[in-house]
This record gives structure tokens, sequence and C-alpha cells, in this order.
């Protein structure tokens, strides 16, 4: 019996100094990558192979879409800009911004989301990659071009919207994943490697799984360069867009009658190589944030 | 040939030697597909294995094979249980012997040909021979639901110290009759939309798409299917523990009734989310698994309590202690029903938890959290029901002495150390942010990955085990060949 008190309290000693705090602002590794985050791709009308079952499926509009996830640098300016101008505004903890709210069914599990002011981005979120003096947002130095995160679905159609674009669908998410010649099942092709894309104990150079698990890579990372002997492979997707799987969930803009969550795309770093297939859906309400979500947007025409 | 022979008889015929080859093939089974799983993954052994072993694995096959591992896992415990309860319980030899002929014959196709056609491949002769397993096993339990006829005079209880009806029905058998019943029923709610989805191509996990608000009837159809399958598992593991135990008395009288009600009004539950009923099909599952667990509670206090006395035979006033190492005493007939205890912090207390907080907290978080909670809930489910057939597997091939204590409280101890930290893996959205959760996870993986791990090296060593023996003359298997669970209830 004393064996079993010793065992049980060295395993609880074990669990207690594992929820102990972590330094979540141990320096990153910094790499430009040469991939232009304000650069955007024409994904043409037409038919494309979607889901899982690769059914054919046709958008019949061309449209153009971000080649990299918003960064950091380009979401601290959007809510510097915006604060401003007064579009936003900060209120108790959060950044706050109008939404006018979706048609409430009082379906079986449905969140009520009336007009009103919604959470952008928390402010005193440990894991956020920026700072706020009381006036204005700053980036957390070797961040700028990691993706933002912690943004809420407000947060990112907020970005979006702000400069004339929105959020892309998930059919215009999962063309510009895929491409529309085959249905391949990440953005590169059939199968996938460490050094395709950064997910969940990858190995990348930005990772730590001892410590603080895994974080982000700067966007467009994995595009076929060396990084300080890390050998990533070109891993673009048919149009040429970077960390289409993988990095963070993407957040897309459909609104689902019956239901509040939104759906997210891509897989993360914080997911298994499963999550990272094009096809794969992850959801949560608007309201939620975290370190492993982002986004990008999509505008119109060529 | 004559040692080929009787070892093939051995094997084949006798109830212990079907029950050691199940669990040898459910060994190798996990052994091999186990290497592919998340954790393995991250420490590049899946792809070692893919690799030596030349898998052909198919990106948007992933959902259908893991389709087939778990139903090629479950069809082998669903004949386990078959043999325990054809050796527990009187019923015809002709039946006996086409029921276990049938059941061996289809869980062995449905394991070697279902994983060659998932995992190696796609050879639709191999994908044939799989439904023609899983066919076989749908017709043993059909003539198992035939074997049970409690109606039948002959197999009226004449004792009344257990439960019966006025005219003599044993209620014990009812409740084997009422779960076989209703799990060649539930088979049928996996069958149908199978057929639907495997001749579409679009086998999908219920964990994702659980959230989705509208669902077909075909995907409620599948998400009620796995539910009650497990469930109905559970159930006639404690009713085969019942017989193992010589349930009976005061207890025994209220759990039966309890257990065939619960067992009813839970399938009509889960049958009711393919009907209008379907709004209203959870209270009405709530219902019926109240008087299940409720009756499965009088199992376990009926078992402690006749440990207890058992142990402490001899003493005039036994004290709490003396009561409580009674209780300990053997851990291969403690730790089942500790199992089922244990199942209240790690399955249904969470279970209860997420349903009636599940807006409040669960629905705030994202989806893919609630799938890691979905699938820890129901994998850790699984896997108790596989520690209690070990625990009694250990009693009924006659561990003794060191080994026997070494073997029980190492299964007992070291599944629930794996269980508790899955639960605490399943739940930790609730108490630590996704940023700071990393120390937490590697140190909750290591406890799980070391718990099964060990576990799996003490499966190991009882099969190495019992290989040597099968390589003696007269090794324990020579034993073996004649004894029936029946012969040693209550022992």
């Amino acid at each position: 019996m004393k064996h079993l008190i010793l065992i049980f309290a060295i395993l609880l000693a074990l669990l207690l100094a594992s929820c102990s705090p972590i330094d979540l602002n141990t320096p990153i590794p910094t790499y430009e990558t040469g991939v232009d985050s304000t650069a955007w791709v024409p994904v043409p009308a037409g038919t494309f192979y979607f889901g899982q079952a690769a059914k054919l499926e046709e958008i019949a509009y061309n449209y153009q879409i971000m080649v990299t996830d918003v960064t950091v640098a380009q979401y601290v300016n959007f809510v510097n800009s915006a604060l401003a101008d007064g579009t936003l505004k900060v209120s108790g903890d959060q950044v706050v911004g109008s939404y006018p709210g979706d048609e409430f069914t009082g379906a079986k599990h449905e969140l009520e989301i009336g007009a009103g002011d919604y959470i952008f981005v928390p402010l005193n979120d440990p894991a956020a990659r920026f700072t706020f003096n009381g006036f204005t947002f700053a980036i957390l130095p070797g961040w700028e071009n990691h993706p933002i995160t912690d943004v809420s679905w407000f947060g990112a159609r907020g970005y979006c919207e702000y400069y004339g674009y929105r959020l892309p669908s998930e059919l215009e998410w999962e063309k510009a994943a895929r491409g529309s010649t085959d249905d391949r099942p990440f953005p590169w092709g059939e199968q996938i490697s460490r050094n395709n894309a950064n997910f969940y104990a990858s190995r990348d150079p930005f990772e730590n799984m001892a410590t603080f698990g895994s974080r982000t890579s700067p966007v467009g990372f994995y595009n076929g360069k060396i990084y300080a002997g890390y050998t990533t492979v070109d891993s673009a997707s048919p149009y040429g867009l970077y960390d289409m799987a993988g990095n963070v969930w993407q957040w897309v803009g459909d609104v689902t009658p019956h239901f509040s969550d939104r759906f997210m795309r891509g897989g993360s770093k914080g997911t298994y190589d499963m999550d990272l297939r094009v096809w794969v859906r992850n959801s949560a309400p608007p309201m939620y944030y975290s370190p492993s979500v982002g986004f990008r947007c999509v505008k119109a025409g060529n | 040939m004559q040692f080929l022979k009787v070892r093939f008889n051995y094997l084949f015929k006798s109830t212990k030697g079907l029950i050691l080859m199940a669990i040898a093939m459910i060994a190798l089974e996990t052994a091999i597909f186990g290497m592919l799983s998340g954790p393995m993954a991250e420490l590049g052994v899946r792809d070692f294995f893919v690799r030596i072993l030349k898998m052909d694995l198919v990106q948007a096959e992933r959902e259908g094979r893991i389709i087939i591992l778990y139903h090629s896992i479950a069809m082998a415990v669903v004949a386990i249980e078959t043999y325990m309860i054809t050796s527990l319980l009187k019923m015809k030899e002709f039946y006996k012997m086409a029921v276990r002929v049938l059941i061996t014959v289809g869980y062995l196709l449905v394991m070697i040909f279902g994983l060659g056609f998932a995992y190696w491949g796609h050879n639709w002769v191999l994908h044939g021979l799989y439904i023609t397993g899983l066919s076989l096993i749908f017709f043993a339990g059909v003539l198992l639901v035939i074997a049970l006829w409690p109606w039948n005079k002959e197999y009226f209880q004449p004792d009344k110290n257990y439960s019966s009806t006025k005219n003599g029905v044993d209620m014990g058998r009812v409740a084997f009759f009422a779960t076989a019943l209703t799990t060649v029923i539930s088979a049928m709610f996996g069958a149908v939309p199978g057929s639907y989805f495997g001749n579409g191509f679009e086998a999908f996990l219920a964990e994702n798409i659980i959230r989705l608000p509208e669902k077909t009837t075909m995907e409620y159809s599948i998400i009620g299917h796995l539910h009650i399958m497990l469930a109905l598992i559970a159930i006639m593991i404690t009713l085969i523990l019942g017989q193992w135990m010589n349930f009976k008395g005061i207890l025994q009288k209220i759990a039966m009734p309890l257990i065939i009600l619960g067992t009813i009004v839970l399938n009509l539950g889960v049958w009711g989310v393919v009907t209008p009923l379907e709004p209203v099909a959870h209270m009405i599952i709530y219902m019926g698994a109240t008087p299940a667990m409720l009756g499965a509670l009088m199992l376990v206090i009926f078992a402690w309590d006749k440990l207890i006395r058992q142990g402490t035979i001899g003493i005039k006033k036994a004290s709490g202690w003396q009561k409580f190492k009674a209780l300990l005493a053997d851990p291969l007939k403690f730790g089942p029903f500790w199992q089922m205890v244990f199942m209240n912090f790690t399955v249904s207390g969470i279970g209860i938890f997420y349903a009636v907080r599940l807006d409040e907290i669960f629905r705030m978080w994202a989806h893919r959290d609630e799938r890691i909670e979905l699938t820890g809930h129901w994998h850790v489910l699984s896997a108790i029901i596989a520690t209690i057939i070990l625990l009694y597997y250990g009693d009924m091939i006659g561990l003794r002495g060191r080994i026997r204590k070494l073997y029980g409280w190492g299964i007992i101890l070291l599944s629930d150390l794996a269980f508790a930290s899955v639960t605490i893996f399943e739940t930790k959205r609730l108490f630590i942010s996704e940023a700071g959760q990393q120390p937490l996870v590697n140190t909750v993986m290591y406890l799980m990955d070391f718990g099964l791990g060990m576990l799996l090296v003490i499966l190991a060593m009882l099969m190495v085990w019992r290989l040597f023996d099968l390589f003696k003359k007269k090794g324990r298997w020579a034993e073996e060949v004649e004894h029936e669970l029946a012969t040693e209830v209550g022992k």
C-alpha cells in the first residue's frame, strides 16, 4: 500500500508540475521567406473537385485570393487604422467591432447572434503576437511575417471588409487549395512529409515539444528554400498559394442556416497531418479565437 | 499430423481455445495497427511500419480504413462474448456448434480480408470476403437469439434464488436474449447505411459530422449504430460477469428486470433517431441507460459483498480494514467490477457532464476539441471492456499466486493510469489554454503510452506463454480442451 501511495503521489506531482506556466514569449527564429504577403492570385471560373468524395462543383466567376494568410503586421496596421477612424473600439479586454447579426431560427444548439459589437481580438491573451499600450498596437518582435492568430471570425471578416474584400466561401477556399485539375488531398499533391507544412510535431524550427509546443511559421515558409540547414519542400497550391495546409486554420465566410458555428479549413500547427487534407473542416462559434486560427481574404475579378 | 489436429481442435472447438485465439488475433492487430496512431506518427514509427509492411494508404480513404479496423476488432470481441455465452448458458448442442462455427469463420474473414482490403490496396474480392464475414456474424447472432429463447421450458429457472417470472421463465436468460436480439437488430442500423455509403464511397466518422445541424437519416443511423453496439457489448459483458459470479438473491431479482427494461428502452431510443422521434431520442436513451446502469450497480454490490464475505470466512467480526483487504485480495475477481465503477469516472460521468453543459461549455470550443473528447470517451469505454475480458480470462485459465496478482493488478493499475490520462487529455480545455497546454499534453501522453504499452507487454507475455504451452504435450491447453465456463461459475 505504501508503494501505491508513493506512486500516486509521484503521478500527482508530475501532473501538477506539467500545469505550471510556460514562457510563451520565448524568442522565435526569424527568417525571410521571400514570399510577398501582399500578393494576390487569380482563380478562374470553372469546375473543380470538392470534398473527400471529390464531387465535381463549379464556381461560375473569377476571383482573387491572397497568396498567404494575413500577417501579424498587416492585422496590426488594420487595427490601428480602424481604431483611429472609429470602426473599432476597445471594450474592456477586447477590441470589438460591429456585426449586423445572423438570422436566428432557434434550431437545436444554435447560438443567437444578433446585431451588435463582437470581439475581434482579445487584449490580454498571453498567446497574442501584438501588444497594446492603451492607444496603439505594436507587433511583438520576430512575429511580423507570421499569420495573425487569436482572431475571431468577426475579426477576420472585419479585416477583409475594411479593405473591400471578403472571407472566402468554403467552395472558393477549396478550389484555391486544390486547383481544378485533380482531386489531390494536399495543395501540393498526394502525400505529406514533415517538410511540406507546419503541423503537430512536424519538427520545424519553430516548435519545441518539451515546452511551448508547436508555433506558427512565417507565411510562405514552405517554399523550397533552406533556412539555416532546415530544408523545406515547395508546397504551393496549383494556383501558387502558400500555407493552405497547416500553420493556422483559416476562417471561411459561409453562414449556414440553423447553425451558428463558422467553418475553418486547412489544419494547423496544432493538428496531426490528417487534418491538413483539403476537405477537412473544423468549426467554432464566431467569437472563438485561438493561437491556431487565422484567415486570408478574397476579392472579385481577375 | 496428430500434433496439429489436437491443437487445432483445442483452438477452434474448445471454449477456452476459441477465446485464446480471438484474444491473440486482437492482440496482434492492436500491436500492428497501433503503430499507425498519432503518437506513433510523431515518433516516425508510423512511416516506418507503412514502408516495411508495404501498406497502400490513400489519404481520402482514411475514414473508411478506420471503420474497417474498428469493425475487425469489435467482431472479435463480439465473438469472445459469444463463446462465453454459449459456454455459460444452457442451449442445444447444435445451436452452440453452429453459432461458434459461423462467428469464428466470420470474425476471421472480417479481420484478415477486411484489413487486407483496407490497408493493402483495393482487391474487391477481399472486400467481398469481409462483407461475407460480417454476414456470417449476423447469422450467428440470429441463431444465438433462437438458442437463447427463454420461453422454452427446458430453460426455466427452478431455483427461487434467481429472478424468474411466476411461470418460471429465467429473467437472467431473458436479459441475455433481449441483449442478443437488440444487438442483431441494431447491427442492421449499421449495415443498411454502411451499404449505402460504402457503395457511394462516402465513408465518414460520426465525430466529424456531430455538429452539423442537418443530418440525413442514414447519417443518424450510423451515429446510433456505433453508440448502441458499444453499449450492447458493455451490457452483454455485464451479464456475462453476473453469470460468472453466480449473481443471485434480492439484488439479482432487482437487477435483471432493470437491465432488461433498460436495454429495450435504450435501443428504442437509439432506433428512434431515424424516426420522427429524433428530437426526444436522447431523452429516451437516458431513460434506458439509467435502469441498465442501476442493474450493473447491483451486480457490483453483490460481487464485492461476495468477495468480502469469502475473504473474511473464519473471522468472527471482521474489521473494516480486514474487509477491505478481502475485497482486494484477488485482483482478477475484484478488477472487472472495479473497472465497471472506474468507467463512471472516465466515461459515464464525463458523458453526463458533457450532455448537461453541452451548449454552455463544449459547443463554445472548436469542433476539433469536441472531437477529441468524443473519440477519447468511446475509446476508453472500448478499452475498459477489453480489460474486463482480460481479467476474466486470467481467472478462466487459472492463473495462481504471484502471477495472478501481478497480472491482475498490472492490468487494473496500468489501464486505469492510461484511462485517467486520456480523460485529462480529452477534457484539458476545461482547465488549460491551448497556448499553455504542451507540458500537460506531454505528461498525459507519456502516462497514456506507458500504461497502454505496459498493458500490451503483459498481454504479449501471456500470449507468448500460451504459444509455448501449445508445443507441450501435456500443456495447460490439454487440460482446457474439455473445460466449460458453466462448470466454473461461482468459484
